[in-house]
């Protein structure tokens, strides 16, 4: 470790490693629900559940792009962070903010909180992913405003190199799209409209920038390949990510009351989504071909092509398999958007998080050569269980999706087959993807085991 | 073929498509804003059809439901709620979404459940008009089917 700032990046890993457990824990609830409608009923409600599962990744993701820009930013700007201070105190107020919302959602009916919470002064809840009380908005923005400005005034303040500034840019367009989850009109249409510009403009737009910064800098790390180089790739990934991902954000305005040309415009650009996806797998298999050092850190380079692959799998082929209008028609809101939805987090955003903490962990707790052997075995083992465990429960997800669509949408009216009854049917495929499920969380539980293997001590 | 590529040009290529990206955006953004209150019969929208949107969000209904094809996939699709559970027929439809709202949850063992979440009459009765009005957007005729 470079600068003693980069520090603070530390409980904001192991934080979000936590809250990633609970997602899943709370995923594996749902699938059972999925199963069983009495699990749990009536005390926590599907739609209770899914809230955490969902709001848990989001939280748990800042949290992760947080420990990896306090990380990083110092190392990138050779400088220390503005404000280690700073760092430390939005930590805790993010943590505790973060809980008090969670046991909010699980202890008080959430009409409840509706009528709370600054909500009834300013409504904003009750929003697929944006179901936080606006007091918890308003927190999500104070803590995320100083954190661009602690990262800010370390760029200005020091060296500013392609990553750094890519990075900021994304975390300036991350802000700025957040403040649409504070408009919600009447008009339902307009409400999903502009809905989308938080979603889809972090997820497929904003959120690459990150991506990409991060996945730039483990691979400069590891692999010594010169900046010149990397940074011809990275600005060629996000040239490419801005130019399909911002009139792509046209593939959610298929069926939601918007204007017709949109089938057209977002069937175009979307289809070139995948483009910046392939380029990551390029990027990363290319650096590690032409490597200029063998680090011993040979997990961390792992975890980096495993996001290339996996988010171009993920985000790449699983979305334009219903990205285009005319088949999208038929898979809009089934279970193949579920499938998608849970391979691209995961493979992107989730595994860029592993990336970056399989690096950055071991310097922080005093190995700048990263872990020893034994250590990294247990966590290449708990690699491909989590990740043959969401290809798994994708797959599972899909096969429903398309079972899904066969019975209750192509056929016409009189012989499609309702709901519910379509739901039943699928029942033993839902069994499937609770397993991998499972799987992903024992793959979890052995990456956190692989931080207490010892290692016999070196002969020298 | 990347190696004809320099670090100039693809900055260049990131700022000016990225720039040309926002432009394309921004300005089907005004044309989209523009036209949706006429696609969506804007005029239609009562207090009471704002106020169902209101028990809609409060009760976190998305959370199970999708509606317009967005939202949970744990529940049926709510957008065509009216043609399909009230027949077109509003009164048919309030009635049946009073006494279903009334009857949750049902006891069917192991059935995916739905909640009570005590509504008043006047609610129920918002709800209802505010999923009558939503059935009436035009949304390219999306679903495919009345089983939604």
């Amino acid at each position: 470790m470079k600068y003693s700032s980069q520090m603070v990046a530390k409980p904001y890993f192991i934080f979000a490693l936590i809250l990633l457990a609970g997602e899943i824990v709370f995923g594996l609830a749902m699938g059972t629900q999925y199963l069983y409608g009495d699990f749990l009923f009536p005390a926590i409600p599907f739609n209770v559940l899914r809230m955490v599962h969902t709001n848990l990744l989001i939280v748990l993701l800042l949290f992760g792009f947080m420990g990896a820009t306090y990380y990083l930013i110092p190392e990138e700007s050779e400088r220390e962070l503005w404000s280690p201070m700073l760092a430390k105190l939005t930590f805790w107020i993010f943590a505790a903010a973060g809980v008090a919302t969670i046991l909010g959602y699980l202890f008080v009916p959430y009409a409840t909180l509706a009528e709370s919470l600054a909500n009834s002064f300013w409504p904003t809840m009750g929003r697929e992913f944006l179901e936080q009380p606006t007091l918890t908005k308003v927190g999500i923005v104070v803590v995320v405003l100083s954190y661009i400005l602690n990262v800010t005034m370390t760029v200005i303040k020091g060296r500013k190199t392609t990553i750094s500034v890519i990075l900021l840019t994304g975390l300036f367009g991350l802000a700025f799209f957040f403040l649409f989850a504070f408009y919600v009109p009447t008009n339902l249409a307009m409400d999903k409209f502009f809905w989308w510009f938080v979603v889809h403009l972090w997820v497929e737009g904003t959120w690459e920038l990150i991506l990409g910064a991060l996945l730039a800098f483990v691979l400069i790390k590891t692999t010594g390949v010169d900046r010149e180089h990397i940074d011809k790739w990275l600005y060629l990934i996000i040239a490419m990510t801005l130019i399909s991902g911002l009139a792509g954000t046209g593939h959610h305005f298929f069926y939601i009351g918007t204007p017709g040309y949109w089938l057209w415009i977002g069937s175009i650009a979307s289809a070139a989504e995948p483009i910046p996806f392939f380029l990551m797998i390029l990027f990363a298999y290319n650096m590690a071909k032409n490597r200029r050092i063998q680090h011993d850190n040979k997990i961390a380079l792992t975890w980096a092509k495993g996001t290339a692959v996996v988010g171009f799998l993920g985000a790449g082929v699983w979305g334009f398999l219903h990205t285009l209008a005319p088949i999208n028609y038929y898979t809009h809101g089934t279970q193949l958007t579920a499938a998608h939805g849970h391979l691209a987090f995961f493979g992107a955003y989730v595994m860029i998080c592993f990336t970056m903490i399989s690096y950055a962990m071991p310097i922080l707790r005093g190995r700048p050569h990263g872990n020893g052997p034994k250590s990294q075995k247990v966590e290449l083992a708990s690699f491909w269980m989590m990740v043959l465990g969401m290809i798994g429960l994708t797959l599972a997800l899909t096969v429903a999706g398309i079972m899904q669509i066969e019975m209750q949408r192509l056929p016409d009216a009189a012989h499609a087959v309702g709901f519910m009854e379509t739901q039943a049917a699928i029942s033993k495929v839902y069994m499937v993807r609770l397993a991998f499920g499972v799987m992903v969380l024992l793959g979890l539980l052995t990456y956190f085991y692989s931080f207490f293997v010892k290692e016999e001590k070196a002969a020298a | 073929m990347t190696e004809r590529i320099t670090k100039n040009m693809a900055r260049n290529i990131y700022f000016g498509g990225g720039l040309f990206a926002i432009l394309v955006f921004t300005g089907l953004t005004f044309d989209t804003v523009k036209q949706i209150p006429k696609l969506s019969h804007d005029d239609q929208i009562t207090e009471s059809v704002a106020l169902g949107k209101k028990v809609w969000e409060n009760n976190n209904c998305v959370g199970c439901h999708t509606i317009m094809g967005e939202g949970a996939y744990y529940a049926p699709e709510l957008g065509n709620a009216f043609p399909r559970l009230g027949g077109n027929d509003e009164a048919v439809f309030k009635t049946y979404l009073a006494s279903w709202m009334a009857a949750q949850p049902l006891e069917a063992p192991d059935r995916r459940k739905m909640p009570q979440f005590h509504l008043t009459p006047e609610q129920v009765n918002n709800l209802a008009d505010f999923l009558i009005w939503t059935s009436r957007v035009n949304n390219q005729e999306w679903p495919p089917n009345i089983k939604g």
